[in-house]
């Protein structure tokens, strides 16, 4: 176990490295951050001024050894815009991310699992059918579209949630939640929806696929001849048995959601890191653009360490070396 | 050996029975018309060779026969209940309890994701009121007698930390615990080592005469059968050609497919001098879907005729030729021609 986490630890300074590569590179030819800066009318000299307090009048070398020392001490430079440190200001959105990221996450397990599990112990069933053409229409569905037809419907027509924006958020362990308040958690819910729904159709076509090659199995009949209960069967004997390249799947969309709710978060102006990324973007903000995408790579290695642990809880054969 | 102590009234009665499967290349009669009583203690051999529907029989028996297929007619009396009739929340209370099942291959009948203890005790958590303690207390129980070392420490261990010949020694303590009237033995013996299937055969019969419950083997090794069963029935693509009292079956079998099997076991006479060609039943088991008419082994049959060809053979009972002593015994066979039996 030591051994790995060692080498765990090893393989995720190396990706962070190759990341702060490609990141300095693509950063520093997609433009000139400089004329985002000065007003319109400068004048050569206000704009070779700005270029040096901003560090871009040296060679490129000197940048990217200066941006990684500076990241190595944890100081990932200021927002040109806001002039505070970025990596405040991604922290400081990452809970209103998180908060619509979790709720869709437990939405899409929630609904996933019983139908997927369902639908795979019944394959030939007209029901399970129905469900599986669900999930096609699921992941056809682009979430912006759905993000708009929701807020059109219920929250312009019917009225019964807010449409944008993230509502009373309160202290909840130094961090602003919103979902400690029904207002708030109101403010949740359709931005929540529209994150879940190709989560949860994705989840539930793979737990189904492996919830059919589960029953197959020997033990499967031997749980039957047992006497175990139905649910006993497909729960303890089967969903147990599918789980593993659920976790998988489950990792990768949950770091994908997180990274990436970008659409979801602009269509419900709701104030994560998301929102903050396409914002940085139209305005040239590199520093935050680069503490984000460092992030997204740190939280990727991560989850999929998180899932290596999972693999070895569910399944004895599995060691963790 | 005749047993003595071995009651006349049946535990299980099936009558009739005929499981079909409905697929897309025609019906397959997998058991078609099979009749067979099991007495209290009594271990019945089921014995023919593989597509036979040996398997289908017990799986019928337990109501674990899965769409398309069905049992389309007969009765399986268990115990005074019609199993083929009950719904499934009474079946389940039956399984594992009253009638319980080991299966051939006993790598892939555990669950590989629980300890053999949880998997062990399930089944009396499935069927008793006892406390988790009392559960763990006869599970150890249960391993030690079914000859693992070492139970408290194995209870722990995962089904891939267990070698085969252990394994099936799991699923033999697992079927067990729960003290079912009936065990039915698919093929318990056919994914091992040579050297461990008597040692397991051996270790069955002992479970089941020590506590009483019946056993139908279900197998296509007739060496085995002989040596363990009291009674044997024949199966071929899905009836029952020959049924008896095992000693009559191997001492004086009637039917030319019996004969067949019989000869086909080499015999320790074999090994030292005197070398005797293996005979073997000529041709292979037919297409299920596709019998011919009249009897079905016919086109194997060194005695078949032209009657054969065309009319079913009916199960016919005579009785044994017996030493005279306890009651008549009876021994059935489906042969226009069988053959005689020499005094």
């Amino acid at each position: 176990m030591f051994g790995y986490m060692i080498k765990r630890l090893i393989q995720m300074v190396v990706v962070l490295w190759a990341v702060s590569v490609l990141v300095f590179v693509m950063m520093s030819f997609t433009g000139d951050p400089t004329f985002m800066m000065v007003p319109l009318d400068a004048t050569d000299e206000q704009i070779a001024q700005a270029r040096r307090i901003l560090g871009l009048d040296e060679s490129h070398l000197v940048q990217y050894w200066r941006f990684l020392s500076n990241m190595v001490q944890g100081d990932f430079g200021r927002s040109f815009v806001f002039r505070q440190p970025a990596l405040t200001l991604i922290l400081e959105r990452l809970p209103a991310t998180l908060e619509i990221v979790f709720l869709a996450m437990a939405l899409a397990l929630l609904v996933a699992i019983p139908l997927g599990v369902y639908a795979g112990a019944n394959p030939g069933k007209p029901t399970s059918r129905a469900v599986m053409a669900g999930s096609l229409v699921g992941i056809s569905l682009p979430g912006f579209w759905l993000g708009m037809v929701l807020i059109f419907v219920v929250a312009v027509k019917l009225q019964w949630l807010p449409s944008s924006g993230r509502g009373p958020t309160t202290e909840w362990f130094g961090l602003r939640v919103s979902f400690t308040s029904w207002e708030g958690f109101r403010h949740l819910i359709l931005p929540a929806i529209t994150l879940s729904i190709g989560t949860l159709a994705i989840l539930m076509r793979i737990i189904r696929a492996e919830m059919v090659e589960v029953m197959k199995q020997d033990y499967i009949k031997f749980a039957r001849a047992k006497g175990a209960t139905a649910k006993g069967i497909l729960f303890k004997h089967g969903l147990k048995n599918a789980l593993i390249p659920l976790v998988t799947v489950f990792g990768l969309m949950l770091g994908d959601l997180i990274a990436f709710a970008t659409l979801t978060e602009t269509i419900f102006a709701w104030p994560g890191i998301g929102k903050l990324l396409v914002d940085s973007i139209y305005r040239g903000d590199r520093p935050v653009i680069v503490v984000y995408l460092m992030f997204v790579a740190l939280m990727f290695v991560v989850v999929n360490f998180i899932v290596d642990v999972a693999y070895a809880l569910i399944d004895p054969r599995i060691k963790i070396k | 050996m005749p047993r003595p102590d071995i009651a006349t009234t049946p535990l299980l009665s099936v009558k009739g029975l005929r499981t079909w499967f409905h697929t897309f290349g025609g019906i397959v009669k997998a058991v078609d018309g099979v009749s067979f009583d099991v007495a209290p203690g009594e271990i019945m051999g089921l014995v023919g060779e593989s597509g036979g529907g040996k398997s289908m029989i017990g799986f019928s028996i337990m109501g674990l026969i899965d769409p398309p297929g069905r049992i389309e007619a007969g009765s399986i009396e268990f115990e005074g209940r019609d199993l083929a009739t009950l719904g499934e929340d009474e079946m389940r209370s039956i399984r594992g309890k009253e009638i319980a099942m080991i299966f051939q291959d006993p790598m892939t009948a555990l669950n590989p994701l629980y300890t053999i203890g949880n998997q062990i005790e399930e089944t009396l958590a499935l069927h008793t009121m006892l406390s988790a303690r009392e559960r763990r207390m006869k599970a150890i129980e249960m391993l030690h007698k079914v000859g693992i070392p070492q139970p408290e420490q194995r209870l722990h261990h995962y089904p891939h930390q267990f070698s085969g010949g252990m394994r099936q020694r799991v699923v033999i303590a697992i079927a067990m615990i729960a003290q079912p009237r009936l065990l039915i033995a698919d093929e318990p013996t056919t994914a091992l080592d040579v050297t461990i299937q008597a040692q397991l055969l051996r270790l069955m019969r002992q479970q089941v005469v020590e506590s009483g419950t019946s056993l139908v083997l279900i197998t296509h090794d007739l060496a085995a059968v002989s040596q363990m069963a009291d009674t044997i029935v024949v199966l071929y693509c899905g009836r029952i050609v020959e049924r008896g009292p095992a000693e009559e079956i191997i001492a004086r079998p009637r039917h030319p497919y019996t004969r067949g099997l019989i000869d086909s076991i080499p015999h320790e006479s074999d090994v030292d001098g005197a070398k005797r060609r293996l005979s073997q039943i000529p041709g292979n088991v037919p297409d299920i879907r596709r019998l011919p008419p009249g009897c079905a082994f016919a086109p194997r049959c060194p005695r078949a005729s032209e009657l054969c060809r065309t009319q079913d053979p009916v199960l016919s009972e005579r009785e044994c030729v017996g030493d005279g002593s306890g009651p008549p015994r009876l021994h059935a066979i489906a042969c226009h021609h069988p053959l005689t039996v020499s005094p």
